[in-house]
């Protein structure tokens, strides 16, 4: 009974962890962080900056060219698709700024927040 | 005496840091922006930090030091990392030895970003009393633990607790650590504090390729020491130390910190230097693997 108590328990843990990827995260953004405006959406050298950033410190999972890779049995997003594409600034920003922990990806919210908009200028000049 | 003494911690903290740098190509970049304070930046899931930690001063009636912690950070996944602490020193006029290693686990029960963002710290220590790391500050430490020749006859084994709590805002890092440690024989618990704060000399990355960019630089300080025992528990009779830190990255290679750390009580050492050289390596098994 005892052991039997404990499967059920990894049992959900393991369902809980299982939507990898699948952009679920998007319904977690508040209404208020959604409509967030990029404040450096309109500077000449955001984009530019955010790819810097981006060859630093995401191209080892996401590719050097964004295109997403596997890694292991894990496959880290393509940032060309059409789920980046529709994010508003504000939604790419919250992800920046928490992660998806269960998932593989850390939270940046050590990148100063003028930083993480730059990276969100230079995802939006990939599409 | 005391010019002696400078002199020689000088000339190891510089031959330690040449030696450190001598092993570039196998050391690889941190994020850590403290050497005792820990803030809840996790491990990147699948990276492996590997770091040198040093720290070197010269004890008042001892002799001076370098002690060096070999540190490998693993990322395990988003909200748990592992650590593996290879510890020992070296002590003029007396020997160079092995201290012992430490295991630790950081896991980040919220997994979103919060005002305050909690991480719970679990560390088994395996050390003799020659350790000199001073990787916290916990009981009655104080500086007359640095004093005694090396001697590896007496083993502790203990347990730490840590609870992290850790904010970023308006680009500062505020970080406040509670320590409790128990040595696992008949002796009673310890507590210890470490508090942090830094910030990087600019919000905002350059577009241009630069190592000495002012975004690569970040300046913080930290404040450290113990808090009695269970039965004497406050500030007195044990050491604090306030220490500014220099931290450079170097953009796809090390991470280097340096870190001036001043004693503020007769308790303490009046002055200790430490730094710490570390690179990641990304995606660690995924290259063993040959996966690119």
């Amino acid at each position: 009974m005892k052991l039997s108590g404990v499967m059920a328990c990894l049992l959900l843990v393991g369902m809980a962890f299982a939507g990898a990827g699948d952009g679920s995260w998007l319904r977690k953004v508040s209404e208020k962080d959604r409509a967030r405006l990029n404040p450096l959406a309109n500077d000449p050298d955001a984009a530019a900056a955010g790819a810097k950033v981006y060859a630093e410190h995401c191209a080892s999972c996401h590719g050097d060219n964004a295109e997403g890779k596997m890694q292991g049995r894990h496959y880290r997003p393509n940032l060309h698709s059409r789920r980046v594409k529709e994010a508003t600034p504000g939604q790419l920003f919250w992800m920046l700024t928490n992660g998806s922990l269960r998932n593989g990806m850390p939270s940046w919210s050590r990148f100063p927040e003028p930083e993480r908009w730059q990276l969100v200028t230079y995802l939006k000049s990939l599409h | 005496m005391r010019c002696f003494r400078f002199r020689a911690v000088c000339r190891i903290s510089v031959l330690s840091f040449c030696a450190g740098l001598g092993s570039w190509p196998a050391l690889l970049q941190a994020q850590e922006s403290y050497f005792v304070t820990y803030s809840h930046q996790m491990e990147e899931p699948g990276n492996l930090e590997i770091a040198v930690k040093s720290v070197t001063g010269a004890p008042k009636g001892g002799n001076p030091f370098v002690a060096t912690a070999l540190e490998f950070e693993y990322g395990v996944n988003g909200w748990w990392t592992a650590e593996l602490y290879i510890d020992g020193q070296s002590t003029i006029h007396e020997s160079t030895v092995f201290t012992g290693f430490r295991v630790e686990n950081r896991i980040r029960p919220l997994l979103r970003e919060h005002w305050i963002n909690p991480v719970l710290y679990f560390e088994f220590e395996d050390l003799n009393a020659a350790d000199k790391a001073l990787l916290e500050v916990v009981g009655h430490d104080t500086r007359e633990d640095l004093i005694p020749r090396n001697s590896r006859t007496e083993k502790e084994h203990e347990a730490e607790l840590k609870l992290i709590l850790s904010s970023n805002f308006k680009g500062w890092n505020v970080s406040e650590n509670f320590i409790a440690e128990k040595n696992l024989g008949p002796f009673s618990w310890e507590f210890g504090y470490a508090l942090g704060t830094s910030r990087p000399l600019a919000l905002k990355a350059s577009p241009n390729a630069c190592n000495f960019c002012r975004e690569n630089f970040a300046l913080g300080a930290e404040l450290y020491g113990g808090l009695g025992e269970r039965h004497s528990f406050g500030l007195s009779e044990t050491s604090h130390y306030l220490a500014p830190v220099l931290a450079w990255d170097v953009p796809h290679g090390p991470s280097i910190r340096v870190s001036p750390t001043f004693g503020l009580n007769r308790d303490s050492n009046g002055f200790l230097f430490r730094f710490m050289l570390s690179y990641e390596i990304d995606q660690f098994f995924s290259r063993l693997r040959g996966q690119p």
